[in-house]
């Protein structure tokens, strides 16, 4: 039976939140998703490994959905991770893992696509593959079994899943995918022989890495090589990046789901790519060069975007939207252009701290100004540029002054803690500068306030903190509770994340083939949904790396040395390791490296080596922020331009309350 | 004070299908959405935070379908009344279909409170969802219904509450039909909305160890004066809309 609805709907009344299972987004079509299947096309089911509220938003695997569906060789549909209460049920019905789109098992499909966005979901994907019927282990799957894949930003390391996952995909997928489709069709069409002969096809494709085809040997506990076993396959497997977005103005057809979901709104991607250079943040590092897409083009998906989906709030994304050429004259049309049809909110994640994107942000939340979010990271301007998030105090003090004499109440921070060469006079810095910005607020209003939220650090594969010895869950809490109290009795809040949960991301997020076997251990032992405080349990990672023989602080706590062999040493995003290295000495002699979009290149290696460039519609930086903008940093930033775009009465107001911005860059 | 040519309309429409499992508040905010496909020119409130001029009626609960839910909506200006279903329904997801409107006179009342009386289809299966045998069902309801009172638990805001379900229920009848494969039994039931409703599966529960399987609200209804109207054909206003230009 390839409807497993009527298994699937009694189910539904003894759950949380049914709606989660039964698919029906406006943007889809079962009907026609259907008949597609067995007809010798290659049957993707995208899988995003967490709760479907969580996953139906993510851009990436929505444009793949839209891809592949369009090309006449394959279909897609999705899969999300039920929760703990539906998976029970399931479980006990005997019913596997299913698409939502036709609600087709999941082992019916010749792929299992993954997108893995952070470590912690790691578990998920081994259950979400077991609910399938399908053997975790590579080793054990047939010809029968479809191939599971994934793709996504943790991909970067792909060791710690080296013998669960068949292949790798690294970087932009909006090409790759069609290869695969090819490959992954053919093989199927030809009666679907050994598994071995369609991964080291798979493996010819540049982007493609097959983590069957290495042998990895270690030198004690490190590791020594990773060396392909066969002639054809890759020594170093490079990203894929798409170099010019505008050739890919996806998703077409936004998925619009029946229940809230994060992100409940339009996301148009503005650019892809950031070389603002923070130190800490793989995002930036890895998704180099900056890729603007055409201001015209914006234009257009937005305005079909809201009238086909009936949404009332659009999200330009971007790992820095106040950074597009030309941002303002954007957000301005777009307020315009929506006056006297409803009304839309704009929001623009990842905002810059500085006045001129307040003024932006003021614009676009003309009524409802309920809390600004600001991304400092660090708590002293030391400590900034050691991190490169070049925001000397002025900026931020002027962005918050700007924030509540335009009625702004409510002002958030995010930090992040246990950063290289903290000290603890950085983490008291932090609630000086929660305090001063409380005091700003309290000249316009009795009920300013500010929260602190403070993220415990991981370092990332492939930035210039690689080789950073992460801070300990003693050092982390140790921190935290010293802002704690030295925030005690002002009007400042603190939240954090729990350091156990960042150790055990730091154990997959450097980890090598090894930390497989704890990741399968961790699961057996009942750990799913991992970045859910409710599932988490660090004592499950640290009985699981016992069992194995591994020490857990000689991967997490432990710092790299220059010439040791890093478990990902073979996956390429391109940056020269020497760069990245240099990258490192600078940081620690708290040198700052200035922008490349708009001072001379330092030749990181992304657009040297792959024949890339920036494509960015202004070679000049924005106005205002100082942040790796070559500005000199040195004086006061008492004439930081606050420019208001024509105000005009608010004709009209968003339906559903106005979008607060934030300014998240992590 | 409305400002402005305001018009009001009714609207009814159904929730059927794989879609009974979103909530009430989805459902609003599907609604909401096929509004702003539609462009449909809204009457806003007046004041700091204008909102779109839509009420909706009894809630139904996830899970439950329906051929009979309403809600009033003020438009700004005149529309043709008669292409509004298709116009909205191209942005609805399947299952929830506008299938009738009609305008609606200025301060007609609240569907929430206008409302006195619903009718329900309901397949109903023993708690653990083993077959009912209908007979047993019939004498079950017989009984039930003879008593003065019909005291079940409710959770109401996170607290267990005994509440009499008795006085809700106005008549249930209890149907089967028997195929080759399966016997199916469901009740057509009929409950007071005011001052307060319940639930099917609460008056099933009251009754014995019964569920419902699959929950139908057939119809609502307005009762006034000894009358009783489908909410569609209450207050409503002459669709000619100088008739009350003055």
């Amino acid at each position: 039976m390839s409807d497993l609805w009527p298994r699937i709907e009694p189910l539904l009344a003894r759950v949380e939140k049914p709606a989660r299972y039964i698919g029906m987004e406006m943007g889809t079509e079962p009907g026609n998703l259907a008949p597609r299947h067995g007809s010798g096309r290659a049957a993707f089911l995208l899988i995003y490994p967490d709760t479907y509220e969580i996953g139906l938003p993510n851009q990436g695997l929505q444009i793949l959905y839209e891809l592949l569906n369009e090309r006449d060789d394959s279909v897609a549909e999705r899969a999300y991770a039920p929760w703990t209460d539906m998976e029970a049920s399931m479980r006990a019905a005997r019913v596997p893992l299913f698409s939502v789109d036709t609600h087709r098992a999941a082992a019916d499909f010749d792929v299992l696509a993954f997108n893995l966005s952070a470590e912690l979901v790691y578990t998920n994907l081994l259950n979400l593959v077991d609910l399938a019927g399908v053997p975790v282990r590579n080793e054990d799957r047939a010809p029968s079994h479809p191939i599971v894949i994934a793709g996504g930003h943790c991909t970067y390391n792909p060791e710690p899943l080296a013998e669960y996952v068949d292949a790798f995909v690294i970087g932009d997928g909006e090409e790759v995918i069609s290869e695969l489709a090819e490959v992954i069709g053919a093989w199927k069409r030809g009666g679907r022989a050994t598994r071995e002969a369609v991964l080291r096809e798979l493996a010819t494709i540049p982007g493609v890495y097959v983590p069957s085809l290495y042998d990895v040997e270690y030198d004690g506990p490190v590791v020594r090589s990773v060396t392909p076993r066969f002639a054809d396959v890759p020594a170093v497997v490079d990203k894929r990046t798409v170099a010019d977005l505008a050739e890919w103005p996806y998703p077409k057809r936004q998925l619009v789901p029946l229940v809230e979901v994060v992100h409940d709104r339009l996301n148009v991607e503005i650019f892809r790519g950031c070389t603002r250079g923070c130190r800490f943040c793989q995002a930036g590092m890895i998704t180099r060069p900056v890729r603007e897409r055409p201001e015209e083009q914006v234009r257009t998906m937005v305005k079909e975007g809201l009238r086909r989906t009936g949404y009332d709030e659009v999200a330009l994304t971007s790992l820095s939207s106040a950074d597009f050429s030309g941002i303002e004259g954007v957000v301005a049309d777009l307020v315009t252009d929506q006056e006297g049809t409803g009304g839309v909110g704009v929001s623009l994640p990842s905002l810059r701290v500085d006045a001129f994107t307040v003024g932006i942000a003021s614009e676009l939340q003309k009524v409802r100004r309920s809390g600004l979010t600001f991304a400092p990271e660090a708590g002293t301007w030391r400590l900034r540029q050691v991190i490169n998030k070049l925001i000397i105090e002025d900026d931020l003090y002027a962005a918050v002054d700007a924030a509540y004499s335009q009625g702004w109440r409510r002002v958030k921070l995010y930090f992040l803690t246990g950063l290289p060469t903290e000290m603890d006079e950085d983490t008291l810095g932090i609630a000086q500068l929660a305090t001063n910005v409380t005091d700003i607020g309290r000249k316009y209003t009795k009920q300013a306030s500010c929260t602190v939220s403070v993220g415990g650090f991981v370092p990332k594969p492939h930035t210039p903190f690689q080789w950073f010895g992460q801070n300990g869950v003693d050092e982390l809490q140790r921190k935290i509770t010293l802002l704690r109290n030295a925030v005690r009795g002002t009007r400042a809040q603190v939240k954090w994340h729990d350091p156990k949960a960042t150790f055990a991301e730091g154990i997959a997020s450097r980890g090598d083939r090894r930390i497989g076997r704890v990741i399968e251990r961790v699961w057996r032992a009942g750990g799913t949904f991992q970045e859910w405080s409710e599932g988490f349990s660090l004592d499950r990672w640290l009985d699981a790396m016992h069992a194995e023989g591994l020490d857990p602080d000689w991967f997490v706590t432990r710092h790299r040395t220059r010439d040791e062999v890093l478990p990902w040493g073979h996956i390429a995003a391109g940056l020269h390791a020497d760069f990245l290295w240099q990258d490192w000495q600078a940081a620690l002699a708290e040198h700052g490296l200035p922008d490349c979009r708009w001072t001379p290149c330092y030749d990181c290696g992304v657009c040297t080596d792959y024949a890339l460039e920036h494509v960015v519609a202004s070679p000049l930086a924005p106005a205002g922020g100082s942040q790796g903008t070559g500005q000199d940093l040195s004086g006061p930033a008492v004439d930081v331009p606050v420019r208001f775009l024509g105000r005009k009465p608010p004709a009209v107001v968003p339906a559903g309350g106005a979008a607060v911005p934030s300014a998240v860059t992590t | 004070m409305r400002g402005g040519a305001a018009n009001p309309v009714r609207l009814r429409y159904t929730k059927l299908g794989k879609v009974r499992w979103i909530s009430h508040r989805d459902v609003a905010r599907a609604l909401e959405r096929s509004f702003r496909i539609a462009q449909l020119p809204l009457a806003f409130t007046e004041g700091f935070s204008p909102r779109p001029k839509v009420s909706f009626g009894l809630a139904l609960s996830t899970g439950h379908e329906s051929e009979a839910e309403y809600l009033d909506i003020v438009l700004a200006q005149d529309i043709d009344l008669d292409a509004l279903p298709d116009q909205l329904n191209s942005g609805l997801p399947e299952g929830i279909r506008i299938v009738g409107v009609n305008a609606l006179a200025d301060r007609a009342p609240a569907l929430q409170e206008a409302v006195t009386c619903v009718e329900w289809r309901v397949d109903v299966a023993h708690a653990d969802l083993t077959d009912v045998d209908p007979q047993q069902l019939r004498e079950r309801v017989d009984a039930a219904m003879a008593l003065p009172e019909l005291p079940t638990t409710k959770r109401r805001k996170g607290r267990d509450v005994v509440e009499d379900v008795r006085p809700v229920i106005r008549r249930i009848t209890v149907c089967d039909e028997r195929s080759t494969h399966e016997l199916r039994t469901w009740v057509e039931m009929e409950m007071s909305t005011q001052p307060r409703g319940a639930k099917p599966g609460e008056v099933l529960a009251a009754i014995g160890d019964f569920t419902d399987i699959r929950a139908r609200r057939m119809h609502q209804w307005i009762e006034r004066d000894g009358a009783r109207q489908e909410p569609l054909d209450a207050d409503t206003r002459p669709r000619v809309p100088n008739a009350y230009a003055s």
